[in-house]
């Protein structure tokens, strides 16, 4: 069976600590998504998310405060609009916009935790793993944008372009 | 300089290593570019875990740090001093969270659970590669608090912060302090009478030098953070003013208005300028504008003006917005009973005789409505047989809250004894579904409920009371014997479900604090932080974060002052160094920032054509670095580099 890849990008206040929680009560879900903590879901550049497809993401689920609820007032409206053109974008490159979603989970809802991750791993396995048309996927091993200026004024080491050639381009399955 | 990085994977007992293969993460994260040096251990966390970390550190010359084990908001103050310890700057000690959010949630799936925390560390270690060393950001702070509500908890709280040295705000939305308990008879297990030791502590607390008290006032905004919060604060006009009052009570005699009195839970009025109760703090009254025919007439009657001696009475007095600087807040907003109406099964409040707990408290009261006889509503007639129903609401997660709300099977084995005390040919029926008396002294006073006082416990629950000839009939059962029970009573008392006060809701919403999902207040962890709000600079006291009985609300209120006392023992408060920065040579001074800056800690410098971050107001919450269209706005330790080279880790093999 196709097991999905799958980048989630978790608010730590509200999204991460249900994920927390989700743990403590040992409720189980499927083990695709690999969790990238953020202060708040507006810190979320749409880069981000290009950039999870572009390494051979099959979904991208995002997680934020319930409106109203946000730590730091109101990123989560401004995730809200992202995602929404992010997804117009996403569909213009061929991705199906249903590959991202966002969520408002907060830290009491292990449950819908564990419930939208099941879903959302069904749902991406339905869809079947992503083909990038211009580049064929993951391990195309093509280089980290060039033009961050984090990577090069601010670090010494810089990113390990060729990394990904050696990773083979088939998938798990 | 090439990174050295270690990774150091728990086995956490059996909790990461019965389900994730330690030793083989430890072994790959070995072959991983910049890991100098990988290994695992039992408990990371225990003392033989840290000095190993700690010499690990000094042996392989380390640059970085990475802990494989439980989420970081347990543990990674804890491994960041080890690492400051041995020489790794603390920002440069990270977490990989592969228990809560990997072995827990992935138990029946080892490989993909090994393989799930093998990415989990390697997305830290890209992290920790790019870790700059980074010092906490020292910022004034404020050696003021604010407490929220004056129950026994804020009481309690405001208390011990003013009797560490510190100022403190205690701001209570009712007339007077004295909350629930006030409102108590007697106590358990002790029987000591509820007012007798509780007025004292409202005396004190009123008189004490380094407590404002603020009753009649709600909390109209918080801004800001830990050790720097500006509030706003509503004093609600009184229409009269409270200063110059001198408490003489005329008004409240001559005052023509009534409506059923709160503070008596229905069972008497109260006039339309008043005070809750006779002792009352501060003993001054409020005029209720919903029923003063001043207002509701035309302004028609005004005899509270006309007779007041000192002339305090100001009908034109309005609300005033009163604005003051904390460092810190506490939070004990309390509680309220589960509503009658949604029991509809026993009858919804529709029925006189059938009454909440907190009405037979104020009856049992000695200054309570009947001056403590039983007396039931309908006809004044001193009940025979008086039923109590424990569990109504609680513990009922099908129709209504899940939870066991903790202090009910004490206060009806109270009211039980009580009204046996007070009419000793009574009969007291009890129905409950277990009896919890987990507290000191608590099962003993039960069982002399039982024994000495001829409570009859009934092991069952009631379906339905209805009321007839003048009688509360009880339909129930006794799963004991088996048999359905049938009583005829003239009373029931109801041991309602104890709730998150309503408006405690909406105030936790605006403090931006969590909640769990009934609304109580959720501590930042259940059992090693439960006085504090994962949100710095709040700390929760009393019923508002679960329900509890007086000595655990007392306990907790004491906790959460003396973390208060801790905060303010610093001269400057310490915040996280991970908060924005710009890069000059890149900024194009759109001031994209400058708008969708929450704090306006982004601001333009018209020097220098660029926006610049104020280091001090900058909460770190990443807004302006997602809307820079330049990415000449980053995050200290989560730069989009780090980001970038997460994801890519995390959809690594």
């Amino acid at each position: 069976m196709f097991e999905p890849r799958i980048v989630c990008f978790f608010c730590k206040w509200c999204t991460y600590a249900g994920a927390d929680l989700a743990g403590t009560s040992r409720k189980q879900y499927p083990p695709n998504g690999v969790v990238v903590r953020l202060n708040c879901s507006g810190r979320l550049d749409p880069q981000h998310v290009l950039w999870a497809f572009r390494e051979g993401a099959d979904g991208v689920l995002i997680g934020g405060c319930h409106p109203g609820d946000c730590h730091y007032q109101d990123g989560n409206y401004k995730t809200m609009r992202r995602a929404a053109f992010l997804k117009r974008v996403l569909s213009d490159m061929g991705i199906e916009p249903e590959r991202l979603h966002l969520e408002w989970i907060s830290a009491a809802e292990g449950d819908k935790l564990v419930n939208i991750m099941g879903e959302f791993v069904d749902r991406v396995r339905d869809l079947g793993p992503l083909e990038l048309a211009h580049a064929g996927g993951r391990g195309n091993g093509g280089a980290k944008p060039a033009d961050k200026p984090a990577a090069t004024k601010k670090t010494a080491a810089a990113p390990e372009s060729a990394k990904g050639a050696e990773k083979p381009a088939a998938r798990k399955s | 300089m090439e990174e050295r990085i270690g990774v150091f994977v728990c086995h956490c007992g059996s909790n990461i290593a019965g389900v994730v293969d330690v030793k083989r993460v430890a072994e790959e994260l070995g072959k991983y570019p910049g890991v100098a040096y990988s290994t695992d251990y039992t408990y990371m966390c225990s003392d033989p875990g840290q000095t190993m970390v700690k010499e690990a550190i000094k042996e392989h010359n380390l640059s970085g740090v990475i802990v494989a084990a439980c989420s970081p908001t347990l543990h990674e103050a804890t491994f960041r001093r080890a690492g400051r310890a041995a020489g790794v700057n603390p920002y440069q000690v990270e977490i990989a969270n592969i228990r809560e959010q990997c072995s827990w949630v992935h138990q029946s799936d080892k490989e993909a659970a090994t393989e799930k925390a093998i990415k989990i560390i390697k997305t830290m270690v890209e992290k920790a590669r790019l870790d700059e060393a980074l010092d906490p950001i020292a910022v004034p702070m404020t050696h003021k608090a604010l407490v929220v509500g004056g129950g026994i908890a804020g009481i309690q709280a405001a208390l011990d912060i003013a009797n560490a040295g510190y100022e403190t705000i205690l701001v209570e939305k009712g007339p007077s302090i004295g909350g629930h308990m006030a409102q108590l008879s007697e106590t358990f297990p002790t029987l000591d009478c509820s007012q007798c030791i509780m007025t004292p502590k409202m005396v004190e607390v009123a008189q004490h030098p380094r407590v404002k008290m603020m009753t009649y006032s709600e909390i109209e905004d918080v801004s800001g953070y830990v050790g720097n919060f500006k509030v706003k604060i509503r004093k609600k006009a009184a229409y009269l003013d409270r200063d110059i009052c001198n408490g003489c009570g005329l008004c409240m005699e001559k005052c023509p208005a009534k409506t059923p009195s709160e503070f008596d839970e229905g069972l008497a009025d109260r006039k339309a300028i008043y005070t809750p109760f006779p002792q009352a703090v501060p003993n001054k009254p409020v005029l209720d504008r919903e029923h003063c025919l001043y207002f509701t007439n035309d302004g028609k009657c005004g005899v509270c003006k006309k007779i007041c001696p000192v002339q305090c009475v100001d009908y034109e007095q309005e609300d005033e917005i009163i604005e003051d600087e904390v460092g810190a807040i506490v939070v004990a907003t309390g509680y309220d009973l589960y509503p009658i109406e949604n029991l509809g099964e026993y009858g919804g409040g529709k029925y006189p005789d059938v009454i909440t707990s907190l009405q037979f408290e104020r009856m049992l009261s000695a200054s309570g409505p009947t001056e403590g006889e039983v007396k039931r509503p309908s006809d004044g007639k001193v009940p025979e047989t008086v039923v109590f129903l424990t569990c109504c609401g609680s513990r009922d997660p099908e129709a209504h809250m899940p939870y066991c709300s903790k202090v009910c099977c004490m206060y009806l084995t109270k009211h039980a004894m009580l009204y046996k005390h007070k009419v000793h040919d009574g009969q007291a029926y009890v129905f409950y579904i277990d009896v919890r008396t987990a507290g000191k002294g608590y099962e003993e006073f039960y069982t002399r409920a039982a024994e000495e006082d001829d409570v009859l416990y009934l092991r069952g629950k009631v379906s339905k009371i209805f009321q007839e000839d003048g009688k509360v009939v009880v339909w129930g059962a006794d799963t004991l014997s088996g048999k359905k029970v049938e009583i005829e009573a003239d009373m029931a008392v109801l041991g309602l479900a104890t709730v998150p006060n309503a408006a405690a809701r909406e105030l936790a919403n605006m403090l931006k604090i969590h909640t769990d999902e009934w609304g109580f207040l959720a501590e930042a962890h259940p059992k090693l932080r439960p006085v504090e709000s994962l949100a710095p600079g709040f700390y929760l006291a009393g019923a508002a974060q679960g329900p509890k009985d007086i000595p655990e609300a007392v306990a907790q209120a004491s906790g959460a002052a003396s973390k208060v006392a801790h905060l303010f023992a610093e001269e400057e408060y310490h915040r996280e160094p991970i908060i924005a920065w710009i890069d000059e040579d890149t900024c194009a001074g759109c001031r994209v920032c400058v708008s969708v800056c929450p704090y306006d800690a982004a601001e333009f410098d018209d020097e220098k054509g660029i926006a610049v971050i104020k280091e001090a107001i900058c909460e770190g919450c990443g807004a302006c670095i997602a809307a820079c269209p330049s990415a000449s706005a980053q995050q200290r330790n989560l730069t989009d580099e780090q980001v970038y080279r997460m994801v890519s880790a995390a959809l690594e093999g």
